[in-house]
Formats: C-alpha cells, structure tokens, sequence
C-alpha cells in the first residue's frame, strides 16, 4: 500500500480504499462550433444518443440512476436553470434523480467527481455525466460578462476586469518574473492548432505559426487572439458504471482512477502566492495518489488551456516541471504528442473551442479516445494513463481526473 | 445597476475603505465578515492611503457589457504601500508608458454611465503618481 498523504487529504484517502471502482462505459461529444441551428436541447440530446449508441451492448436509458449536468454559463446566457430535470426529460428518462452543477470553467470536472462518488460509494452503479455549452445566442459581450460572473463580483468584475484579463496580468507578472518575451508561449496554441488538425469535431482545424502569433492582435494585452481561446457550443456525454455493470455492457476497459476537486482564493488579490495554482496542484496531487501513478506514469493529459500561461501555470501546479520553466519545456517540444507531457491532443481550449462548463467532460472524451488508440494524427503512443484537469475562474476550482486503460 | 449593493459598498468603492484589527493590526481590503471565533468588533474601519505601485496590469479590448464602449482600458493589480493587492482599472495614462513597479496613486472616478435607474457610479481607479 502507498504512503499515505497527510492533513486533509488523508481523510479523503480512508475513504478512496473502501471505494468500487468505476469504469467509463462509454463517452461522446458534439463538434464544438458556432451552432445556430443547435439549440442547447439538441446540442445534448445528439451527444446523449451517441453515448448510448457507443456502447458494445444496448441499454435501457432507464437504468441510469443518476444525471449530472455542467454547465457554466447556461442560466446566465439561456436563462433556463433546472437542467437536471429539462434534459431527463429531453432524454426520455423522466423520474431520475438529476441535477446541475456549477462551478464555472471547472463544472465539467466537478461533475464528474460527484458522478465517481456516486457510484464508487454504491449509491449508484450507472451515471450520465452532461457537460453542455450552448453560447452563440448571445453577443461577444453577453459572454464575456457571462465569464466574468466566475471571478469576483464586487471587486473585480464590477471594477472592469474581466476573466481573460485576470489571466493577461498572470501572464504579465509571470514574464517579469522569469524573464519570458510574451511569445515564450506561441509553443502552446501553436500544438492545439496543429493536433486540432486530426479532429473532426473541433472549431479550428488550421495550423498557425510563431509570426502569426508576433502579428496578431491584442485581446487583453498581453494576451492576443491566438493565444485567446473562443467560447463556441457543444454537448459532451460520459457514462459511468461499477464494474459489475461496466463487464454486463462488455465494456470494463478504462477506469476513472482517480478523482479530486479542491479550491483556491477566489479573488486572485487574496491569494499569496499568485503564479502558483494551488488548488491545480492540490487536486492532481490526491487523483495521483488514489491512482497509485507517478508523474512518470502519465502519457497524455488534458488542462484548461485557454492560453499558455493557464497550461504553463497547471504543468507547473501540478509538478510536471519546475516553476518558471514550462515556456521553455513547450518550445524544446515537451507538450507535441511524441512530448514528455502531451497537451491539448485535440486541440484544447483553444483549437477545439471554448465549450466553458463543458470542458472537463469533453477532456474525458478526448482521452478515452487517446487510451483508445483512435486518436489519429495526435496519437500518443501506447497510452495507457491519462491525467484531465479543468479550472474555475482563475483556478479557484480545480478537478483533477486520472483514467486508466487495464 | 444594484442599488443596494452599491450603497453597501460606498465607503469601500469610494475612499478604499479596508478594516483593521484592533488587536493584530492587520489590515484587508475589501471589508469581510469575522472569521470563524471572532466578532465583527474585532475589526475597525480603515481608510487605505491609496499608494502603491503596479504588481502587473492589462489592457482590456474584449469587456463585458457594462464596459464595452470604454474600451480599450487599463486594468492592474496594484501592490498597496500597506502591503496589501487590490485589482483596479489605471487611468490617466499610456500602456506603452506603464511599467512594473511603477508608483500609483488612487483616484475616484465614475466608472460607468448611468444606467437604467439613472444611477452614477463611481469606484477607485489608479492613476501614476504626478510628479
């Protein structure tokens, strides 16, 4: 038995030992787009179907016994809040217990460790996860006020700040810090340009290149619009089950491992150590732990990459590589496929689009297909142990996933 | 615009209101209820000076609603001479002049047009320090 972790997480580990593993059954998604056709009903539905569709052996939807829905921003944006019981009725499932979750960025992720929960304490044997985005019937400022409902709203997003520009004076003070030009982190969207090549479902199927990122214009200086991820639609299911009923449905082949949420400061001015994502590091150091993995044994991960500095702060937080090091890590090729630490295989937040709140379960879909081995042109070879991770806000929620290939 | 919240929230948006502890002497910013075990009287009102300097700052071209036709604006997390960060816009200034470290003072100004109930609201923004 490993060592075991000490304060708060201990009491967690007690509880992981005597937990029933968990197995994901099945998982599929939307293409991320700008969806004027789709509404969020539609969005969900198509991706539900094809969860469904996707496992070995047919199921009756009735069996589910829990429905979680994540969604950041959808009652702010569609104004419709009770997505638990709208989409079981959607789905045909009507009477099931179902609800929503929220924690903006991280929703997805947080969603999915009440879904681990639910089954690993027995409470349940077969959970529908939701993560749903439906953005683009509402105009660029809508959104961006949508966003800012994550950071604080009294003192921050009040005052004219905004989710992307807590991120831009990171990204600041990180260069000043470590003596980084802000295209130290063109590596970054320029590999979730490139590996969103090979996915059909992604918003950005077209490679860009250092000059094209010099060139482009200011978002939220120092940020630029190609390192600026775009809030797009999408629906993304994940089904889980106990094992018992993971091996009935024939599909007892990747294991949710591990799983931790934890929280951080939520005004980035009350934190005392900015550069420092400490809920990141806290939740992906109990996932690791409950997986029994090392840092060695992770082959592929998926972080919320909206820019650079949000996945060079989460390599770091999580102990991939040294503080201040993971611009030069990304450009010596570190985070390609054939990298130490692959990232955004997809195309992550930025190439595959933004689907906010339903990022953490779109992350799962993409790594199963990883552990899978039908990722195509970003296949990581012979990946057996993934690591998910999505934020909240400026990292104030952080959910960590591991997902096993046995 | 919330009225109430605002109203609430006056001697903070206006002259950077924190609190200090009567015994400790430490000093926050925004005002916050008691933590678990002490009383509200454990903490006084206390007026920050308003003097600091730049720990990063932004420039923002992409705003939410309320801020959208002010763009392009300045945003900063500002390092308080009492040892404290508070997030601000800057003003009265250039972002090609703008460097870390740089002396900052604040300011009071409205910060949006009156809004459906015809309210004008003003905060605390930052502006360099005048020489």
């Amino acid at each position: 038995m490993p060592s075991m972790p000490s304060g708060a997480a201990s009491w967690y580990w007690d509880k992981v030992m005597n937990m029933q593993p968990v197995y994901i059954v099945s998982s599929a998604a939307t293409p991320v787009a700008e969806n004027y056709h789709s509404s969020l009903r539609d969005l969900a539905a198509a991706a539900f179907h094809a969860a469904l569709k996707g496992l070995p052996t047919a199921l009756d939807p009735q069996r589910i016994g829990m429905l979680y829905v994540a969604s950041a921003m959808n009652s702010i944006l569609e104004r419709q809040t009770e997505l638990g019981a709208l989409l079981a009725t959607t789905f045909g499932v009507v009477g099931i217990p179902a609800l929503t979750v929220e924690a903006s960025g991280a929703s997805g992720g947080v969603a999915l460790h009440q879904a681990h929960l639910a089954i690993a304490s027995g409470a349940a044997d077969l959970v529908a996860v939701v993560g749903v985005e439906k953005v683009t019937d509402r105009l660029d400022a809508d959104i961006e006020a949508a966003r800012a409902t994550s950071i604080d709203s009294e003192f921050e997003a009040e005052l004219g700040l905004t989710l992307t520009s807590q991120w831009a004076l990171l990204m600041r003070r990180y260069m000043h810090e470590y003596g980084y030009a802000a295209d130290a982190f063109a590596p970054f969207p320029i590999n979730a340009h490139a590996n969103a090549a090979s996915n059909a479902g992604a918003l950005y199927r077209f490679g860009i290149n250092a000059d094209k990122y010099r060139k482009a214009t200011q978002i939220a200086s120092p940020l630029n619009m190609l390192d600026t991820s775009t809030a797009a639609d999408g629906a993304a299911v994940v089904l889980l089950a106990s094992e018992p009923v993971a091996r009935e449905l024939g599909a007892a082949h990747i294991r949710l491992a591990g799983g931790a949420i934890a929280t951080d400061a939520l005004p980035l001015a009350a934190r005392r150590d900015l550069l420092w994502l400490a809920a990141a590091e806290r939740s992906s150091r109990v996932a690791m732990q409950q997986a029994q993995v090392r840092h060695a044994d992770v082959q592929v991960l998926d972080v919320t990459d909206p820019h650079g500095i949000v996945a060079a702060m989460a390599l770091e937080a999580c102990g991939f590589v040294e503080r201040g090091t993971a611009p030069r890590h990304a450009a010596d090729g570190g985070i390609t496929p054939q990298g130490s630490t692959p990232l955004a295989t997809a195309g992550g937040y930025k190439a595959r689009g933004d689907v906010g709140g339903a990022s953490g379960v779109y992350q799962i879909v993409e790594l199963v297909r990883q552990l899978q081995g039908t990722a195509g042109a970003a296949q990581v070879a012979n990946a057996r142990v993934a690591l998910a991770q999505c934020l909240g806000g400026v990292g104030s929620t952080a959910a960590t996933h591991i997902l096993i290939r046995d | 615009m919330d009225l109430a919240k605002r109203w609430r929230q006056k001697p903070a948006y206006y002259r950077l209101e924190g609190q200090r502890h009567r015994t400790s002497g430490e000093v926050r910013f925004p005002p916050q209820p008691p933590r678990v075990g002490e009383s509200v009287e454990e903490w006084e009102a206390y007026p920050l000076q308003g003097t600091g300097e730049i720990y990063s700052f932004a420039g923002v071209r992409a705003a939410a609603t309320e801020y959208e036709a002010q763009t392009p604006y300045l945003v900063a997390l500002v390092r308080l001479d009492e040892g404290l960060l508070v997030s601000a816009q800057l003003t009265d200034c250039d972002e090609a002049e703008l460097q870390i470290g740089q002396r900052v003072e604040m300011v009071t100004r409205r910060m949006s047009d009156t809004g459906p109930d015809g309210l004008l609201v003003y905060a605390y923004k930052f502006r360099p320090v005048l020489r």
